[in-house]
């Protein structure tokens, strides 16, 4: 479906637009090394990391999809956001700070640290990708449906429209101008979703209570009405049905925490500061407005429960949404009118811009610093080389990102977000964490586990009902669970384990052996004070 | 590129034997893991209870609407927030002068 065009919408849009290829122009100009290009020069603080990161993480699906879930099934979109919060402490305690001292632009640096550079980079290339590609088709999906009918745009039109400005900002303003778009934007979505809140809030007299009670009756007459009890509107204040079963409740827990702790865009962040205190910083700063924006994002979705839910221009006779998952967007019609619907839509936009540049990014450099500086030239690449590369992977990422977004515009992609967070979960994570950690690690050991965790959650992702029974239409899925993190992330940390205890080859020792210098730049940083230089 | 230099490596050994970097490594490592079972215990117990038993989690505070899932879940959020800071004010006052300590190569 489509929307009529909205001109308010557009016109803010194209301020905003305007403002961010302004900034590109600017960091262009600064964007003259590698160190630049993925990493800001290393020069970016602590608390405009952490908004960037927030940025980065608050995406238009988390947006508008846990506000909605939250419109459909209230409590349960909780659960949900505080998946996705609590894997940042756990990045704090036991990878912020490490990743800022052994790394310099991509998490393979870190992963492949004391190991043979080849097999590792050449793993982590692969999985950095395979989390890019699913992520990215989520958001260009997503981003042609949400412009379509925000704006009344084309379905073609929109993708392209974000297609073609992602490259610009990443292919001229590299870091620089990703993180200032990621900054801005982060902002914005933050000011817009407090508005929100404060609006829902007035109205019932600053009280909770008397917001989730109207939301309750709301709920209860809409249950009335389709002849079930009035019960029923009260079951939207406790867990309810959807994560029925536990395996795919712990599964998705799994993936949501740790899967944050392995997504390389995510973990490239923590090479744009100067150190490890500002890596630190950066997370408390990040963690404080995720977690702001979520409890946020509860008292809009309640709020939508009672201004959206009531009225039947918005939703059908059962009370569910006729735009699908557009809860927050529809109440900012309802309480700032077109206006405002326009600067809510000009916003989410600009989100999924914002996420898809520093996705691209990512997958840019993991082709160009992991597999064509270091597993090609073996080190020797020089900075404009390897520069050339990364541009030009980024338009080729571009391209094969508008190609996806077209191709899979009929289909549901909601799964390919928890498919990206599951690949990150069994693949990264669990690479990353015994790398750091277990000094009986070998090079062997991390590349078998790696991929035996990535083709595990793939496998068992098209087996399962996503996949195999609503996309290629067979009756029942062979795996019963909706998650696969609880099978898969296991498996990768048991097959490294096994395989590096097995590994007596000569390069084993080179790697145990290079595991107590590792440990020392990891707690204090030695040796990784120019790393952000040169 | 990822490779320790060679003049690095004899820094490191120093380090090694550097009975302030035992400490701070130790000291770390203890509050760290304790922090990340602190958190891991919270959200896996609250995950755990949403599995078994929903309707712990569903009952009302006093006489009102608003159910027990509300405070615990917004808690959890919250929790998240004052670990990271726990953590973020310890490292700030106490590993940072040891690490500065370290780099320096002041004697104790």
């Amino acid at each position: 479906m489509s929307g009529a065009t909205n001109w308010s919408a557009i016109g803010m849009f194209a301020i905003f637009v305007a403002f961010t290829l302004g900034i590109t122009a600017w960091a262009a100009r600064r964007t003259k090394t590698r160190a630049d290009f993925y990493a800001a020069g290393g020069g970016v603080s602590g608390f405009k990391n952490g908004l960037a990161i927030a940025g980065d993480y608050m995406s238009a699906a988390s947006f508008l999809g846990i506000s909605s879930q939250i419109f459909g099934f209230g409590y349960d979109g909780l659960i949900y956001s505080i998946g996705f919060l609590v894997g940042w402490p756990v990045i704090l305690f036991l990878m912020a700070e490490r990743l800022r001292n052994l790394g310099k632009y991509t998490f393979a640096d870190v992963a492949s640290f004391r190991f043979a550079q080849t097999p590792v980079r050449c793993f982590a290339a692969v999985s950095t990708l395979a989390v890019v590609l699913f992520y990215l088709i989520a958001q260009m999906v997503g981003a042609g449906q949400l412009i379509q009918l925000l704006f009344g745009l084309q379905y073609l039109h929109a993708v392209v429209i974000v297609g073609v400005l992602m490259t610009l900002y990443v292919l001229f303003g590299g870091m620089i101008a990703t993180t200032w778009v990621q900054i801005i934007k982060a902002v914005l979505l933050l000011g817009c979703a407090t508005f929100l809140a404060l609006a829902v809030l007035y109205q019932f007299g600053f009280s909770p209570e008397a917001l989730f009670a109207r939301a309750v009756e709301v709920k209860a007459d809409i249950a009335v009405a389709n002849g079930k009890a009035a019960a029923e509107g009260l079951k939207i204040m406790g867990p309810g049905t959807f994560l029925t079963d536990p395996v795919s409740a712990i599964s998705l827990g799994i993936a949501l925490m740790f899967g944050t702790a392995g997504l390389p865009h995510i973990l490239m962040r923590f090479f744009t500061v100067p150190d490890a205190r500002q890596a630190r910083i950066s997370v408390l700063w990040a963690t404080g407005w995720i977690g702001y924006f979520y409890i946020l994002t509860f008292i809009i979705g309640f709020g939508a429960i009672v201004l959206v839910g009531t009225n039947p221009a918005w939703v059908d006779a059962a009370g569910a949404l006729r735009s699908g998952n557009m809860a927050a967007i529809h109440l900012a019609e309802a309480i700032g009118g077109n206006l405002f619907l326009g600067f809510v839509s000009a916003v989410a936009f600009a989100t999924i811009l914002a996420v898809v540049a520093g996705l691209t990014l990512s997958g840019a450099s993991a082709v160009s610093h992991d597999l064509y500086a270091t597993v090609v030239r073996k080190g020797q690449a020089k900075s404009r080389e390897e520069l050339r590369v990364s541009r030009w992977t980024v338009v080729v990422l571009a391209v094969v990102a508008i190609a996806l977004g077209v191709a899979f515009q009929k289909v549901n992609v909601a799964f390919m977000v928890g498919l990206a967070f599951a690949i990150a979960a069994s693949g990264n994570f669990p690479v990353l964490i015994l790398s750091l950690f277990w000094k009986g690690c070998t090079t062997r050991g991390v590349v078998a586990g790696g991929t035996a965790g990535v083709l595990l959650a793939v496998v068992l992702t098209v087996l399962s009902k996503s996949i195999w029974v609503d996309i290629l239409g067979h009756p029942t899925p062979i795996f019963p669970y909706i998650y696969p993190a609880i099978f898969s992330m296991p498996v990768a940390f048991l097959t490294i384990w096994i395989v590096s205890l097995l590994d007596r080859g000569p390069r084993a020792a080179v790697d145990k052996a290079g595991y107590l210098h590792q440990r020392v730049r990891s707690e204090t940083g030695i040796g990784a004070e120019g790393a952000s230089s040169h | 590129m990822a490779e320790p230099q060679a003049d690095d490596a004899g820094r490191y050994d120093e380090v090694l034997a550097d009975p302030r970097y035992q400490r701070l490594v130790k000291r770390r490592g203890r509050f760290t893991w304790a922090l990340t079972a602190v958190m891991l215990a919270a959200y896996y117990g609250y995950i755990l209870l949403i599995a078994f038993d929903k309707a712990v989690l569903a009952r009302p505070i006093g006489g009102g609407v608003t159910s027990i899932g509300i405070p615990v879940g917004v808690g959890i959020i919250l929790l998240a927030i004052v670990l990271t800071g726990l953590y973020v004010r310890r490292a700030n006052r106490e590993y940072d002068p040891l690490v500065r300590a370290l780099k320096e190569g002041t004697p104790e």
